[in-house]
């Protein structure tokens, strides 16, 4: 994994406000390519808001976002175009009911990438078998599992060939014995060079596919390290306390 | 029975055979029929429109001056009686011009349902998960293709059931055009009745609206059962 990549995303003095409310209070961050960051940190600490703002699904209040060294916090730039390039996995999934499987991977590639509809549903089916789901490519998504779904979700996501990933709880409305799937799945992307940015609760993944873990609270990063150190060797007393009741 | 059946036979051949007269009825669910189909079309397209802006603003703060236009025709529309729109447009708006009562009637009970349909719209809009709209921005469309492509295909499965009912509703608003003397169904049924002074015609008049009804409310049920397929 080369942790000394090149930077994919350039994240600079970036707040959000809610009222009278810092979600995020001055974050600064670099994502290089073939990390994989995990954002940990308890609830309300900003760590979803900080991925929500790397494609700008979340509008900063302050700050700027550099994503292949272009601002796309600049209003005159065209967001869409950038979000193509930067994969997103939601908590709960957020497939589209009213197509099918093959339907939902195929929707933005041909729409938008303007692939041929064999070229797409080839692509797709390609991705179906890596995730072991080829036989329900003419499902419809209410006759999946949750884990079946996000499987999907990611699949996707994966469609429209990203730069990088960004993983917003992707296992926390899961029962639990479909959380190792996905997190399967997810190994595999990080073996295969995917750079990923990852809000989780899953400490286990963060030890063992995370190149980098990010503590967040009250806005902010309070601490950063490799997983090793960070678990083995916390500094900051609310880090402490947080690994303290998780772990 | 005997004399019932004569009776009754008898009445009808008063009533309807007679110097013709069935023809009022049938030149008259003609005209509601057109009207009806017109206004329809009328107050779909302006309802999806008005639906459209206004959920844009929601969501987006964009399309304000648009936006406020509309909730004026929403609050003017919804809070007066559609009778005294037919006859605004028609004594009012159109007062020093010669114009067709059928056009009059089309205006005026599409514009009525328009700010009906747009509230359905809405609803239906909004009542697609918030998740949605962020996948479908995340994979890079933009707003607009969202909408055509994921948010309004749900939205109109969720709001076919209201959509349907406004059409009944409107159909059986299209009674009142008689105030402008346009010779709808009701119209045409009234005109007989003031001549023979009998019960027929007015009963004949609500079995052919009952009827209508009836036959649509059945072909949307087939339509949803359709849709609701396609997702299982």
């Amino acid at each position: 994994m080369s942790v000394n990549g090149e930077v994919l995303i350039h994240v600079e003095d970036l707040y959000k406000t809610y009222g009278t409310l810092n979600a995020l209070d001055g974050v600064t961050e670099d994502i290089r390519k073939g990390e994989v960051v995990v954002v940990v940190g308890p609830s309300g600490s900003g760590k979803s808001t900080f991925l929500r703002s790397l494609n700008l699904l979340e509008i900063p209040t302050k700050g700027k976002i550099y994503f292949e060294d272009v601002d796309i916090t600049d209003p005159k730039i065209d967001i869409d175009l950038h979000r193509r390039k930067m994969g997103m996995v939601f908590q709960h999934f957020n497939l589209f009911p009213h197509k099918t499987i093959l339907e939902n991977i195929t929707l933005a590639p041909i729409k938008l990438l303007k692939k041929s509809k064999e070229e797409a549903n080839a692509r797709a089916m390609q991705l179906l078998e890596m995730v072991g789901l080829a036989e329900k490519a003419d499902a419809y998504p209410s006759q999946l599992s949750g884990g079946q779904k996000q499987r999907i979700a990611i699949v996707r996501s994966l469609a429209m060939e990203p730069d990088v990933m960004l993983f917003d709880e992707p296992t926390s409305a899961l029962d639990p014995e479909m959380v190792g799937e996905v997190l399967e799945i997810m190994k595999q992307l990080a073996k295969d060079g995917m750079t990923m940015v990852v809000v989780t609760h899953e400490m286990g993944f963060a030890k063992e596919v995370g190149t980098r873990v990010l503590f967040f609270d009250e806005g902010k990063v309070k601490e950063q390290n490799a997983p090793k150190e960070f678990f083995e060797n916390p500094q900051d007393e609310r880090l402490k306390e947080f690994l303290s009741k998780v772990l | 029975m005997q004399a019932f059946i004569q009776e009754f036979l008898d009445d009808f051949q008063r009533n309807f055979i007679v110097d013709n007269r069935w023809k009022y009825i049938v030149d008259g669910l003609e005209t509601t029929l057109l009207v009806t189909f017109l206004a329809l079309i009328l107050g779909v397209v302006l309802g999806f429109v008005v639906a459209i802006i206004r959920a844009t603003y929601d969501k987006t703060k964009k399309l304000k001056v648009l936006n406020w236009i509309c909730n004026i025709y929403i609050t003017v529309i919804r809070g007066t009686p559609v009778v005294v729109q037919l006859l605004i447009i028609m004594y009012v708006v159109f007062a020093s011009v010669n114009i067709e009562k059928v056009v009059v009637a089309v205006l005026a009970f599409g514009l009525n349902s328009g700010a009906y349909v747009a509230e359905i719209v809405r609803s239906g809009i909004m009542s697609v998960d918030e998740g949605q709209f962020e996948a479908g921005r995340s994979l890079g469309f933009n707003y607009v293709q969202t909408m055509v492509h994921i948010i309004m295909p749900q939205a109109f499965k969720n709001i076919l059931p209201a959509l349907g009912n406004e059409f009944i509703v409107l159909l059986k608003e299209t009674s009142v055009a008689g105030y402008v003397a346009l010779r709808d169904l009701t119209k045409g049924g009234d005109i007989i009745r003031s001549r023979t002074y009998s019960y027929m015609p007015l009963i004949a008049t609500a079995l052919i609206y009952l009827a209508l009804v009836m036959g649509f409310s059945k072909l949307l049920g087939l339509l949803e059962r359709r849709l609701r397929n396609n997702e299982r």
